[in-house]
């Protein structure tokens, strides 16, 4: 697979280390009353998505950056690559 | 139909006219006692045990495809009950045990050899860790056997021992390990639930559950609807798939695995070796090829191949503890999906919704599960409560901290 590196183009997938699903980005509130359930959901509960998903790579024999990649589960297919800062900057994230 | 040697000599005699079909094609019906979602290894295991030992035998199998087309078919054929933690051990020994007195228990040949296995280590480090998991395997009732560099030499003189990066400095057999022809433990236990009562359905795929009120009363399939008191999901790589039609969210995540097999060579490997300082594990089939394999490729995958740089990294550990294999030339790759658990650790359990019970999460290790599972998923049907060695397999087991996690590597089922 070749990853499309937003900053450095084309990249073999092997240069990258795969932690997930990007849902992992959304950490809960650990001050919610439902913080304990939240966070089993987030540790070890998951979609498996076979089709379409969003996971994060980490560009580790690079430049470091971790990237969120939206890629089928069920072709390999790769159908857009963003960096993770973007994506969880508008999901509301500021750190 | 009893298989024995007067049997082949008097079909042989006869012109080979008596030989039946091994099991049934019937149509369902329009309700089950049991209905087993899977027609893998451990569903099939499942009904067979559920008929044989629990005395079920209204059972449906119902397999999307041809019964053994999953990851009964697409291993590596290897069986062993070298694991550590309690949640495990005593169930792999356990089903070590079933597969000991397979063929005869289900009058099929499955071809079950017990040629060993070893697992290789390079440092001292290493040596104490298995030290430490041949105790455990002993607490289990489990065979387990240390040995020297030197032992191992004059046993197996082909491994390179002086490694610059590897040196291979013992390794830990379990004697009692060793391979299996995969496919006819599909075909034995189908024959074996067949003959007992049980309707394998193929070609019929689960598209939905009927679930009321919290629960379930059958499912919804390619070939209509079919009523069942108890629904059992036994679907390995497409656990969160099926489940999902329940609205249930699994611990589970779906990964490729590559297989390898070369060219037949003439007998050199006695047993499987595994390398200890990378992950490559090698057996030889009786047809004479090599078997080999290694890690996952790492990422969510649904499709049944993977991608070549894991086929690099498979060589090289190859190449690190045995340089011969470097003349063998590949004959054929094929990837199969796991359901890879948070753990690395398997799943018998019920669910939340009545009526409705789950198997899976067997990682890359369901095929020597296979007697095992199916003994236990048929004990939590018939009782509905868990086999006494399959306790802590539970789905709900994070949230209690009751992980088994063999390799320590937490919540990162690529790593396991």
């Amino acid at each position: 697979m070749i990853i499309n590196h937003p900053l450095l183009g084309p990249r073999d997938a092997a240069e990258f280390i795969y932690l997930g699903d990007a849902c992992l980005i959304d950490r809960p509130d650990w001050e919610a009353e439902d913080a304990a359930e939240k966070f089993h959901e987030y540790g070890y509960i998951r979609d498996n998505i076979a089709g379409s998903m969003q996971e994060l790579w980490y560009h580790e024999q690079g430049d470091r950056s971790w990237l969120v990649v939206t890629r089928d589960t069920v072709t390999h297919e790769i159908t857009d690559v963003e960096m993770a800062r973007d994506v969880a900057r508008a999901r509301g994230r500021s750190k | 139909m009893r298989y024995s040697a007067l049997r082949i000599l008097k079909e042989g005699l006869t012109g080979n006219k008596g030989w039946k079909p091994v099991w049934r094609e019937p149509e369902p019906k329009a309700e089950y006692d049991v209905i087993i979602i899977g027609g893998g290894g451990h569903g099939l295991a499942t009904a067979y045990y559920l008929a044989k030992e629990y005395g079920i035998t209204n059972v449906a199998v119902l397999e999307k495809g041809w019964i053994g087309s999953g990851n009964v078919g697409r291993n590596t054929t290897i069986i062993r009950s070298n694991y550590l933690l309690p949640g495990n051990e005593p169930f792999y020994e356990l089903s070590l045990k079933l597969w000991e007195g397979l063929e005869q228990d289900f009058n099929y040949n499955a071809m079950i050899s017990q040629r060993s296995i070893l697992n290789l280590l390079h440092s001292d480090a290493q040596r104490d860790a298995f030290i430490r998991r041949g105790n455990a395997m002993f607490l289990a009732g489990a065979d387990a056997e240390y040995a020297s560099a030197e032992q191992l030499r004059a046993e197996l003189p082909f491994l390179d021992y002086d490694n610059a990066r590897f040196p291979i400095k013992g390794g830990l057999f379990q004697r009692r390990g060793g391979t299996v022809r995969h496919d006819a433990v599909a075909w034995g236990y189908a024959r074996g639930a067949d003959s007992r009562g049980v309707d394998i359905i193929q070609n019929c795929e689960v598209t939905g559950f009927d679930i009321e009120n919290g629960v379930c009363r059958g499912v919804e399939t390619s070939r209509g609807p079919i009523r069942g008191k108890k629904i059992a999901m036994c679907v390995a790589g497409s656990s969160s798939r099926v489940a999902a039609k329940a609205g249930m969210r699994l611990p589970i995540e779906s990964h490729v695995l590559q297989a390898f097999v070369t060219e037949g060579l003439k007998p050199v490997i006695p047993g499987v070796i595994t390398f200890g300082a990378g992950h490559f594990y090698v057996s030889q089939s009786d047809k004479g090829g090599l078997v080999f394999g290694g890690d996952l490729d790492g990422y969510n995958s649904y499709a049944s191949r993977g991608n070549l740089p894991v086929i690099e990294d498979v060589a090289e550990g190859g190449m690190a503890i045995m340089p011969i294999i470097g003349r063998a030339r590949l004959l054929r790759s094929w990837g199969g999906i796991m359901d890879m658990s948070m753990d690395g650790s398997p799943y018998i359990d019920k669910t939340h919704i009545d009526g409705l019970y789950f198997n899976g999460g067997w990682c890359y290790g369901g095929f020597k599960a296979t007697p095992g599972s199916g003994l236990c998923y048929a004990h939590l049907i018939a009782k509905d409560t868990p086999h006494p060695v399959a306790t802590e397999m539970r789905l709900d087991r994070f949230k209690r901290g009751g992980m088994i996690d063999e390799k320590g590597q937490g919540n990162q089922p690529n790593l396991h």
